[in-house]
């Protein structure tokens, strides 16, 4: 089935079911990314047993230089 | 060797949340020319804490590691903060993917209430501040020269508070110094990191003359001409107000007072009447 997602902003059509398949799919390594789902935290031990919906906001962030 | 002395060049350790911090320069690692210049300018601050943050990663990039990679092998403690973020349910979510991202549960927490200014949201802090100490987190709260904001937020648990000095990425230096003395003179024994605005190593140096524990900057010293000999002037400047503040300043005065002895000056009572 597929599912209209947004990640990271831009609309998304994906098959994945889960938020882990989800991040498989976009190529990230699974300990380089930490993500969000519809503004809350979803810890990487919990990806698997998230299920995507229509619509979902997903953000899928990585370390970066700040101030 | 006596070594009952103080050593003046190793002036007594900062604690933050129980972690002895050897440099009082908390440097930020965005806007350097490089990676390498970044890397070197931390060196040359001899700075043991450095600040980062988390965002958007993208499919064809995937860098994100590769800076952590780099940041690493500087040897320092990384505190992530939550740039950006306008709600305490934005900032509580980052801080989270920080947490699991870095490794640490240290945040300096930003909740940002106006774009031009970048003025904290201190209703918003404190909300966040409260729900990520009860979720674990050490919070290093980015806040105002405000003393009722800070009073709360160490009811609310924050060990350690981050007033402004001016606006970040300004470089006005202490905007409000009677206030940021006020908030030292109300909390002599919280630590208080002074972060944003600073622009001058002399900036630096008055926070500290002023006994603030630390300063926090970034911009300063990523945009001079030469990152890595200005991190080095944050670094004598900051050294040099410690201990300017441990050895005792002398009171200011109105009016003029001779450093060289009055008694036996010579000619004294010849002048023309």
């Amino acid at each position: 089935m597929q599912l209209k997602v947004f990640v990271n902003g831009e609309a998304t059509v994906t098959s994945a079911a889960t938020l882990a398949e989800l991040v498989a799919q976009f190529g990230f390594a699974e300990t380089g990314v930490a993500t969000a789902l519809n503004g809350d935290f979803v810890p990487r031990g919990a990806r698997q047993s998230t299920p995507l919906a229509g619509d979902d906001k997903v953000e899928i962030v990585s370390p970066r230089q700040g101030g | 060797m006596n070594t009952a002395l103080p050593n003046p060049t190793m002036p007594p350790s900062l604690s933050l949340y129980g972690v002895s911090v050897s440099s009082r320069l908390l440097l930020g690692t965005a806007l350097y020319p490089s990676p390498k210049v970044m890397a070197e300018s931390v060196k040359a601050a001899g700075a043991s804490i450095v600040t980062v943050s988390v965002r958007r990663e993208s499919a064809r990039a995937n860098s994100g590691m590769g800076f952590f990679e780099l940041v690493r092998s500087l040897n320092v403690r990384v505190m992530p903060n939550t740039a950006g973020c306008r709600t305490p349910r934005e900032a509580i979510a980052t801080a989270h993917m920080a947490r699991e991202l870095f490794g640490t549960d240290w945040v300096k927490l930003e909740v940002i209430g106006n774009d031009d200014t970048l003025q904290p949201d201190l209703f918003g802090l404190l909300e966040a501040a409260r729900a990520l100490i009860g979720d674990g987190f050490k919070v290093f709260p980015y806040t105002t020269e405000d003393l009722i904001a800070a009073e709360r937020l160490r009811d609310a648990g924050c060990e350690v508070l981050m007033p402004w000095a001016a606006p970040i990425g300004t470089g006005r230096g202490l905007a409000n110094p009677y206030a940021l003395r006020s908030l030292r003179t109300y909390f002599p024994d919280t630590p208080l990191i002074v972060d944003a605005g600073i622009g001058a190593p002399s900036h630096a140096a008055a926070a500290m003359e002023m006994g603030f524990d630390a300063v926090l900057l970034n911009t300063a010293v990523a945009r001079a001409a030469d990152p890595v000999r200005m991190a080095s002037a944050f670094a004598a400047a900051i050294a040099a107000g410690r201990t300017a503040f441990e050895a005792g300043l002398m009171e200011m005065r109105d009016t003029a007072a001779p450093s060289t002895p009055v008694a036996g000056t010579p000619f004294f009572g010849l002048d023309p009447s």
